[in-house]
């Protein structure tokens, strides 16, 4: 596929680890934010490419992951309602709540379905009037577009049936929490390609200037990823600590302003709790009050939820990249894939998840002699 | 919906009363009943076992001294009932027939027992039934006895089947999955992924157009080829379906208590198999294939058994894409086109598409 | 977060408020919404992300970044070549 292929390129990673092991002559910690890169990351071996001065730190970028627990039992409990065509992104499906995931209340008569874009829960919801469909609507700014435009279609045909559960993350304020938290060892940041496609890196700058970290817009593929790092690393070594954007053929400074314009007119910043991380001020979107009858929140009082993480637990650490997946006492223990404790086991680029599934708790020394 | 039966191609010009859904009666051993079988399911299976109508078929037994009876049985509940390539009648057929093949048996005999929901278009059902017919057909096996019922509508989802069939396995012939030994070359006959991705392009939420078409088959005569070419060399066949390549591979580990090393660049995914996964966020590893089988052969043969293979049909893409090592024995481990390792794990539940 | 996957907008057609696209992803071709690129034009390649295209892929600059990965390590390789060859002949 174009625009795919040419950066998958395994002699180009060669050369880029190169050049990184050339640069770097001092141990450092770099955080990739997203958890589509960690998925890169962990698919396609990147970590064993560099060399061991470099530490990647896996941040809390899976809004699957982060997504509160309250905000996950709301949508078991809406989803449970006899009448109730529940619509979700795939990832969404096993995260899970107090007692139970989206795929057992289908197993108990649910109507709970798969979609690829907002606009197919729109669709569905035209398509069933007799029933309330409703949309979960996470993600973070990369997906926020799509949620609100879905919002606003529906608002504008005056679908009566249609409602959105609304849990957005907003990655600055995250990045800030994370350096400005005591345990903080993170001295560098890819920062998140398809976020700031969306919102532009114009609020770095202040980020990288206040803390003193090199932010590189990057993307995904890996020499997308090797790129980022070497920039990261190449900053480090010369004390620098500045915006730089290794994605230049999809961000550009300002970002997608249609978007940011109806995201504007849809949402309004409200504090977040993220799970296993704790309310952080300012880092979250909700439907605005014109737009508040299409909150599922609001439609179905949804009310008192009590929420029960298992203390055994620790995603919170491993979002905030204070503990590796296998540092956690109960990994591949009490918690695996099959029954995870927590949201960064469930998702497929949680690091726990990557961890788990690409083998990190055998040795790279087993893997390599294979 | 799809079109009516072309009649004129059936045995009774007018073979049904003006039911046009399925009822309770079809279920209920009475005329109606039997008017499906005289009218629907004798005309499509014919074969004399079939046609005498007993509560037992008597078939013979065509069996060689030393040869062992395979049976085998299998359950199909796709939806859509119809998607690109294929229908639930083709993967009932050869889903069994490929069972009995990767066992090193030679596929005879099978039965069909369907679930039909009140209200099932009969439309439906005779076209679920002249896939089943055309597949057994080109398949070389003779469907000799079956059973019907019906539920309540609401209660199934249109039209579910099952399948068991025999076959005979030659004395001497081995093959298990516990039987992979290090140094095996494995060999996959053609491009993974089609199956799944077929279904997902027509699954409601998620489609896309494209010219992916399932690759449902009966495996039987491409393997008899890889039986000719490899003897004994043969340990073990499978047929990757639910899962994909990536659940086979680590169940053979594990029942051999073998390591499984993965060429990534070696395994054959189709330019718009490839696409859509990417589209979807999934890995064409874990997703269904119908008419694929993986072998696993002693080194020494591999060559041979490839060439034999790709003279084939359903064998011309077949490749070498993974060994057999002592190594980290239960484990499958890719090594990817960036020259790193990554383990290919048994996967949880169903793959699912992700935005992440 | 954030799987977003590059395609060629082959269509371009209304569908009551939203601007919608066909976009084909290497064979595959879905309906996405092009509602936030009103430039985007037949024939541009795009990332589209749950069924919204939300940046256009400048090409001039995807030339740059892989012509920047090729020349990676050229110069090095260059002053390497240099001193091995001096060292030699002294």
């Amino acid at each position: 596929m174009k625009y795919l292929d040419e950066f998958r390129n395994g002699e180009i990673a060669q050369k880029q680890a190169r050049e990184i092991r050339r640069l770097a002559t001092r141990p450092w910690k770099i955080m990739e934010v997203c958890g589509g890169q960690t998925h890169s990351i962990i698919r396609n071996g990147i970590d064993q490419l560099l060399p061991a001065e470099i530490e990647m730190v896996h941040g809390p970028g899976c809004p699957v992951c982060v997504t509160p627990l309250e905000i996950i039992d709301q949508a078991l409990t809406i989803a449970s309602q006899p009448g109730v065509i529940f619509c979700s992104f795939g990832d969404m499906l096993r995260v899970p709540g107090s007692e139970k995931d989206l795929f057992r209340v289908r197993g108990e008569g649910g109507d709970v379905r798969i979609v690829y874009s907002p606009l197919d829960a729109v669709q569905i919801a035209r398509q069933n009037p007799g029933n309330e469909v409703v949309f979960f609507g996470v993600g973070f700014e990369t997906t926020a577009p799509a949620n609100a435009m879905a919002v606003h279609v529906a608002r504008h045909e005056g679908l009566k049936n249609f409602s959105a559960l609304i849990s957005h993350v907003l990655v600055p304020p995250a990045m800030a929490a994370i350096m400005q938290s005591p345990h903080n060892l993170i001295q560098a940041f890819l920062a998140a390609g398809h976020v700031c496609s969306v919102m532009g890196y114009w609020q770095y700058p202040p980020l990288a200037e206040r803390f003193r970290v090199p932010i590189v817009v990057t993307g995904f593929e890996p020499l997308d990823i090797l790129e980022g790092i070497r920039r990261a690393v190449e900053q480090l070594e010369k004390g620098e600590a500045r915006v730089e954007n290794a994605y230049e053929r999809i961000v550009t400074r300002d970002g997608n302003l249609p978007a940011q314009k109806l995201l504007a007119q849809v949402f309004e910043v409200v504090d977040r709790a993220w799970r296993g991380i704790g309310v952080i001020p300012g880092s979250g979107w909700r439907l605005r009050s014109e737009y508040r009858d299409f909150d599922a929140e609001q439609r179905f009082r949804v009310g008192d939820i009590h929420t029960i993480e298992s203390p055994l637990c620790h995603s919170g650490e491993v979002l905030q990249g204070i503990l590796k997946p296998n540092q956690c006492p109960a990994f591949g223990k009490e918690c695996t894939p099959r029954k995870p404790l927590g949201a960064t086991m469930v998702s497929s680029e949680g690091a726990c998840a990557a961890y788990y599934n690409y083998g990190r708790f055998i040795s790279p020394d087993q893997l390599a002699h294979a | 919906m799809p079109k009516p039966p072309d009649f004129s191609s059936w045995s009774c010009p007018l073979p049904l009363r003006d039911y046009p859904s399925v009822v309770m009666g079809h279920g209920g051993g009475g005329k109606l009943s039997a008017e499906l079988i005289e009218h629907l399911f004798l005309p499509a299976f014919r074969n004399h076992a079939l046609e005498n109508l007993g509560d037992a078929s008597i078939v013979s037994g065509a069996s060689r001294a030393g040869d062992r009876l395979a049976f085998s049985t299998d359950s199909f509940v796709v939806r859509p009932l119809f998607f690109p390539g294929g229908s639930i009648g083709d993967l009932a057929v050869n889903g069994t027939v490929n069972d009995l093949a990767v066992s090193g048996a030679r596929a005879m005999y099978l039965s069909v027992g369907m679930i039909l929901e009140e209200g099932f278009a009969l439309a439906c059902l005779a076209r679920v039934v002249d896939d089943m017919a055309r597949a057994a057909r080109t398949a070389g096996v003779q469907i000799v006895t079956g059973d019907t019922k019906v539920v309540e509508k609401g209660h199934g989802d249109g039209c579910y089947v099952n399948t068991a069939g025999i076959g005979f396995v030659p004395a001497g012939v081995e093959i298990g999955p516990s039987r992979a030994r290090g140094g095996d070359a494995v060999i996959v006959s053609g491009t993974i992924g089609d199956h799944g991705m077929a279904i997902m392009s027509v699954r409601e939420g998620l489609e896309f157009e494209t010219t992916i078409q399932s690759d449902t088959a009966a495996l039987n005569g491409l393997i008899e080829q890889i039986l000719r070419a490899g003897g004994d060399a043969i340990h073990v066949m499978r047929d990757p379906t639910r899962g994909g390549v990536a659940s086979s591979l680590n169940e053979i580990a594990a029942a051999s208590q073998v390591g499984v090393v993965v060429e990534e660049r070696e395994i054959p995914v189709r330019g718009e198999v490839r696409s859509a996964c990417e589209l979807l966020g999934m890995d064409p590893v874990y997703v269904a294939n119908e008419g694929k089988v993986l072998v696993f052969v002693a080194e020494n043969r591999a060559a041979a058994v490839l060439e034999a293979m790709r003279q084939h049909p359903l064998g011309s893409d077949a490749v070498i894409m993974a060994k057999v090592v002592d190594q980290h024995p239960g484990m499958v481990v890719a090594h990817t086109a960036m020259g790193t390792s990554r383990v290919i794990a048994m996967q949880i539940a169903e793959q699912l598409p992700r935005i992440c | 977060m954030c799987l977003a996957v590059p395609g060629r907008v082959e269509a371009i057609y209304e569908a009551g408020e939203a601007r919608m696209g066909r976009v084909n992803f290497g064979g595959i071709v879905k309906d996405v919404c092009l509602a936030y690129l009103p430039e985007i034009a037949i024939g541009d390649y795009t990332i589209v992300h749950v069924g919204f295209a939300i940046s256009k892929i400048d090409e001039a600059s995807a030339q740059r970044t892989l012509q920047l990965f090729r020349d990676l390590g050229v110069l090095e390789q260059e002053l390497l070549e240099e001193e091995f060859g001096s060292k030699r002949e002294s």
